[in-house]
């Protein structure tokens, strides 16, 4: 009789052997459809790139930048502003652009790097405009004294001296640069996002964008000798500190010292 | 002669120790023992709002101390050089010998970091208790007279504060202080016939020229501080001849002073307290940046940093200068004024001036000729302290509007909305300031009457045997009680014609402004009234303090 | 009332009675320190112990003016000496502060005492005998009896001063024409701030904006800022059809590359914040504002003069020159720019 039942249980399935089928079923497929649709992208411009691009283009950029990027009522034409322009503008988040205001802000990235590298070679093939930088200008190894000069001729008056941010008219504003990387810094230099001017390769050369780029990697990688910096702005926040903290603490001290012991 | 070693004292056969043979040493040629006693147990009164002047006084020394030190090193001439230091995004840069030295002292010798950060953070520190110090003698009426005079030198203190700081930030020659000093050349060129010659004057020539950070060098060092220590010296001066104030309280009249005697508890209260800012100055500068030369590179007529303010004293100004209005200039026979630098630079001299004026204004209303050396407090004098609050208003909202940019970028909002909130602000902000203010203390007023007439409500609910309920109220002791009591009372005055039957212009003003002064005015409670309140319960206040702690619980 | 207040005449002022009596001063309130000597032991030993903390605290400044070497290239040895040198001076000195204000607070006495006050107006008597002293010399010189030489005395006084004044004339030179010249001549090519390359009209593409200097500024051995300080320029280009210019003035552009002086019309600051969408250039300082489309007038701020506008042209070989100098003044107004 036992031997009959002991038989019988090879045929019975495990409980959890349905699941390790599903399982095993979605892996597959999955991995499958993955393997088969993933593009690997190994040269920039690559045909396969520029269609990816195009699609992600058509989905998340056409209903403001027009279907082929000429522009429409809600965002200005692409045409010309090259790979550079793109790789800025979505690599710091601050495109897909929201809302109406004076401008754009950064916001969290909301594509991958191939993603972004996909549709700044799609805007790169409607026209020549501004390459992606190479990285022999963006190793910080340039001349931070230089780099420094021309920071202070022409970005200063609008980022602040050392790139703590300032005003412009009407609500819009120059960004801080702190956090913000050299290949992205490159790109606004040459492209000119929104309101900040462009400073095409014959005002600045890519040997003095190199250099820029050295400065403010030097401001940001060194902290001040004088201690905490008060967030750079000037006498305006010394002021405060000390009329807040400093003649704060010495009443504090007076009301001690006037003040009857027990 | 008679014969000396028959009247020499017992003491001195004796050998004196150092100290008693060093205070012989001295009185015989200086009479230092007269100074001991004359000053030695001098009365201070003692309250932290008089620690303010003391401040200002201690970081003027710190300054000396500090700037000191810093001539050693600092070099004050406009020839150039290639920088050859140790800060490396400034090597080979084309700058001032007065900026390589700056940038020398503070990468490449010891200490010089620190005691630059001293002496700007001093400077800042100095100016600002100065300014407090004035607001407390401004609120507590410590300018009547006799010190109607120390109120103009201390006026002019402060000014000399505004200059020396002023000369002293410009001396590095970076590119934040050069534009400052572009500003006031600027003004200077606009103000009518004079402006271009007196440009040229003071920088020897075109802008920037070559003379200027020596000239402000000279000015910095020498003949600004001469100024302060002198104003200074006049100023205690005048605080040793006519006693300190004190608050009004029990004991405290016009006729004395009430605290403590100099030796010992001043000098180690008031000496200490040297030190105490001092430690907090130096704690500030080992910790905190201030004025990083380094970052803002030398000066050069062509760049400039977003955020371009002064140091915060001069603040008002640039704000001034801010807040003008646009495109407004004016033509005279074809010369030109440009409102846009005249207005804000007469505004800002009228507004200093009333401030040196206003002791000889409040005297002019009142004809008070006694001498005050008890303070009022603030709610006792609403139109003054609303006055005050006029006053403080206009000089912040000027100031705030220096740092328009500023608030633009930290707080999201559109430049130019800003600015025109902040023009607005200038104009009625002092009138609600003033209005609001006035009825505060007037409320105050109120209320402190009502603790006289009626006594402190404990919060303690009694229901009477008859059904009402009522809100115990404790008097107040007799000290509290005097406190309460011990203030000026004015009246307005009607303008009365004189023998001719007429009414003077001078007369009619006074009258106006002395209603404006006191019309609205609550006065003390006087004796009949205290009886009248208090005929139907206990007639006499308690007579010693009840103990604090049964309220508390 | 006080006897100092009764002398005077109090004016507006009029005092009412009193509810009750001067109290007199508030008894002493007895410290713990001053009944227990065991706390006054512990006052003494927390005193002497921040005086302790003191010396040691200059110690550590001693230890960090010694301790980091200044080592070119190395920031943190420099804020490591200001570091340590600063917190031992902060404690040395807090700790003598602190120190003293306590031994004043716990251990010297906290009595409260009166003293009296003089009132500043000198006693009749006195006053009588300065009036004879002032009198006497008065009478002794003949000041006042002798007129002529009392106000032969006053011309030389008023005089002697004058030439203390004058003695500073030559402080600057006299301005002369120096406010309505700049560097830039027919022909002076405009060339980068600050390596002084000049600039083709080629390079110049929409939405640039070029720091300009005329060509030779950068090699000047004298005068070099004072001469950048008039003549810095902004050169930027717009499209064509965005600018309105003025007819009189239209050859002073060149197919939408336009240059506007730097130097802001309201005090000096330099006008360098361009706005390529807007058209607006931005100043730093005070918030000037200028439509490069319009000519450079103020659209916002306290300046009341557009900025004075470069005529440009092209020479042979593609470089920008200027045509002549600027027309109108550069910088603030002054009192006789129209002159």
């Amino acid at each position: 009789m036992e031997k009959q039942l002991k038989s019988a249980k090879p045929m019975r399935r495990r409980p959890w052997a349905a699941g390790l089928v599903v399982f095993l079923g979605l892996i597959l497929s999955g991995g499958g459809y993955a393997a088969a649709t993933n593009v690997v992208v190994s040269e920039f411009g690559s045909p396969e790139q520029v269609e990816e691009g195009r699609k992600l283009f058509l989905a998340n950029c056409a209903s403001c930048h027009g279907t082929n990027g000429e522009g429409a009522i809600g965002g200005p034409s692409l045409i010309g502003v090259g790979a550079a322009s793109v790789d800025f503008q979505v690599g710091t988040g601050r495109m897909p652009g929201q809302g109406s205001g004076p401008q754009l802000y950064k916001k969290p990235v909301q594509f991958t790097e191939e993603q972004i590298s996909a549709m700044a070679a799609y805007v790169a093939s409607l026209a020549p405009g501004p390459a992606i930088p190479d990285e022999e200008y963006l190793r910080g190894d340039g001349d931070p004294s230089h780099g420094g000069e021309l920071f202070r001729i022409n970005c200063a008056m609008c980022h602040n001296a050392v790139g703590a941010g300032g005003a412009l008219t009407e609500g819009k504003f120059a960004p801080g640069l702190a956090g913000v990387t050299p290949k992205h810094t490159y790109e606004a230099m040459v492209t000119g996002p929104q309101n900040m001017p462009v400073f095409n390769d014959a005002n600045l050369t890519p040997e003095d964008k190199k250099d820029i780029i050295t400065y403010l990697m030097y401001i940001e990688e060194n902290d001040s000798v004088g201690g905490f910096e008060l967030g750079s702005i000037g006498p305006v926040a010394e002021g405060l500190f000390t009329w807040i903290f400093g003649l704060g603490f010495i009443i504090a001290i007076t009301v001690w010292l006037g003040a009857k012991s027990n | 002669m008679t014969n000396t070693t028959e009247n020499k004292p017992a003491a001195s056969d004796a050998k004196p120790g150092f100290v008693g043979g060093a205070a012989n040493y001295l009185d015989e040629r200086l009479s230092v023992a007269g100074v001991l006693k004359g000053f030695g147990r001098k009365v201070f009164p003692d309250h932290w709002s008089f620690m303010l002047g003391e401040v200002a006084l201690y970081s003027f020394v710190i300054l000396v101390l500090s700037g000191t030190f810093l001539t050693f090193f600092y070099q004050p001439s406009m020839a150039h050089v290639y920088y050859d230091g140790s800060y490396a995004p400034l090597k080979g840069a084309h700058m001032s010998i007065a900026y390589a030295s700056s940038l020398d002292i503070s990468f490449d010798i010891r200490g010089g970091l620190l005691m630059r950060q001293v002496h700007h953070w001093a400077a800042l520190l100095f100016v600002a208790a100065a300014g407090l110090h004035m607001l407390r003698v401004f609120f507590t009426g410590a300018f009547r007279k006799p010190r109607e005079l120390n109120w103009v030198v201390g006026f002019l203190l402060f000014v000399m504060g505004m200059a020396a700081g002023f000369t002293g930030y410009s001396l590095p020659d970076d590119l934040l202080s050069g534009n400052g000093l572009r500003i006031i050349d600027g003004m200077i060129k606009g103000i009518p016939l004079i402006g271009p010659a007196v440009s040229s004057g003071f920088f020897g020539g075109e802008f920037p020229g070559t003379e200027v950070v020596a000239r402000l060098y000279s000015l910095h060092i020498m003949i600004v501080p001469a100024l302060i220590i002198v104003l200074i010296g006049v100023h205690l001066m005048m605080v040793v001849i006519h006693k300190h104030t004190h608050y009004s309280g029990p004991g405290r009249t016009d006729d004395n002073v009430v605290g403590y005697p100099l030796a010992p508890v001043y000098v180690a209260k008031a000496g200490g307290f040297f030190f105490l800012v001092f430690g907090v100055i130096a704690a500030i500068s080992a910790t905190f940046t201030i004025n990083p030369i380094w970052n803002y590179g030398p000066y050069d007529p062509s760049p400039v940093s977003a955020g371009t303010q002064p140091d915060w004293y001069i603040g008002w100004l640039d704000g001034a200068l801010r807040l003008a209005p646009s495109g407004w200039d004016i033509s005279v026979f074809g010369y030109v004024i440009p409102m846009g630098v005249m207005v804000p630079l007469v505004v800002s001299l009228v507004f200093l001036a009333l401030v040196a004026a206003y002791p000889f204004i409040e005297n002019w209303v009142t004809k008070d000729k006694r001498e005050h050396h008890v303070l009022d407090r603030p709610r006792n004098n609403p139109t003054r302290t609303a006055i005050g609050a006029a006053g403080v208003t206009f000089y912040g909202v000027l100031w705030a509007g220096a740092s328009t940019d500023l608030i633009a970028t930290n707080f999201q909002m559109s430049l130019n909305q800003v600015l025109v909130a902040m023009q607005i602000l200038l104009i009625i902000g002092p009138v609600i300031a003033y209005w609001v203010t006035k009825r505060a203390c007037l409320s105050l007023q109120r209320k402190d009457r009502e603790m006289v007439l009626h006594g402190r409500e404990t919060g303690r609910i009694v229901r009477l045997p008859h059904g009402e309920f009522i809100e115990v109220h404790e008097p107040v002791d007799e000290y509290e009680l005097w406190k309460l009591v011990d203030y000026k009372n004015y009246e307005p005055i009607l303008a009365r014609p004189d023998a001719n039957g007429k009414i003077s212009l001078g007369n009619r003003l006074r009258s106006a402004v002395s209603r404006l002064y006191f019309e609205d005015r609550i006065a003390p409670v006087s004796k009949a009234e205290y009886e009248l309140a208090h005929a139907d319960h206990a007639p006499e206040p308690v007579a010693a303090k009840p103990k604090k702690k049964a309220i508390k619980a | 009332m006080s006897e100092i207040e009764k002398s005077y005449s109090p004016g507006l002022a009029k005092d009412i009675e009193k509810p009750i009596k001067d109290p007199g001063i508030e008894p002493h309130r007895v410290r713990m320190t001053d009944k227990s000597e065991k706390h006054a032991r512990t006052a003494e030993k927390q005193i002497a112990a921040m005086f302790g903390l003191s010396v040691v605290g200059a110690i550590i400044a001693v230890w960090g003016f010694f301790a980091f070497p200044i080592i070119d290239g190395d920031l943190s040895a420099t804020r490591n000496n200001a570091l340590w040198m600063g917190l031992g001076m902060a404690l040395s000195m807090l700790g003598i502060g602190f120190g003293a204000v306590h031994w004043a607070k716990t251990l010297m006495p906290d009595n409260e005492v009166s003293e009296m006050r003089h009132q500043a107006r000198s006693s009749d008597e006195t006053r009588a005998q300065a009036i004879e002293i002032v009198k006497l010399a008065d009478g002794e010189s003949g000041f006042t009896r002798r007129k002529l030489i009392r106000r032969t005395m006053y011309g030389a006084i008023a005089f002697f001063p004058i030439p203390a004044i004058v003695i500073f004339g030559d402080l600057g030179p006299v301005v002369g024409d120096t406010l309505r010249q700049t560097m830039w001549k027919a022909g002076t090519r405009l060339a980068k701030d600050p390596t002084g390359i000049p600039i083709k009209a080629s390079e110049v593409t929409i939405g640039s904006v070029f720091h300009v200097i005329p060509e030779g500024l950068s090699e000047l051995e004298h005068h070099l800022l004072e001469e950048k300080a008039k003549a810095a320029v902004l050169l930027v280009r717009v499209n064509p059809s965005d600018l309105n210019e003025d007819p009189a003035k239209a050859d002073w552009s060149y197919q939408g590359i336009v240059a506007y002086s730097k130097i802001c019309t309201h005090v000096g600051c330099p006008v360098a914040l361009y706005e390529q969408h807007t058209h607006h250039l931005l100043c730093p300082c005070h918030q000037s504002t200028f439509d490069l489309a319009n000519h450079c007038e103020v659209v916002f701020g306290p300046a009341s003069r557009p900025l004075p506008q470069l005529p440009i042209a092209v020479d042979a070989e593609g470089y920008l020159i200027a045509q002549s100098d600027f027309l109108d003044p550069v910088g603030p107004s002054f009192w006789d720019m129209r002159k």
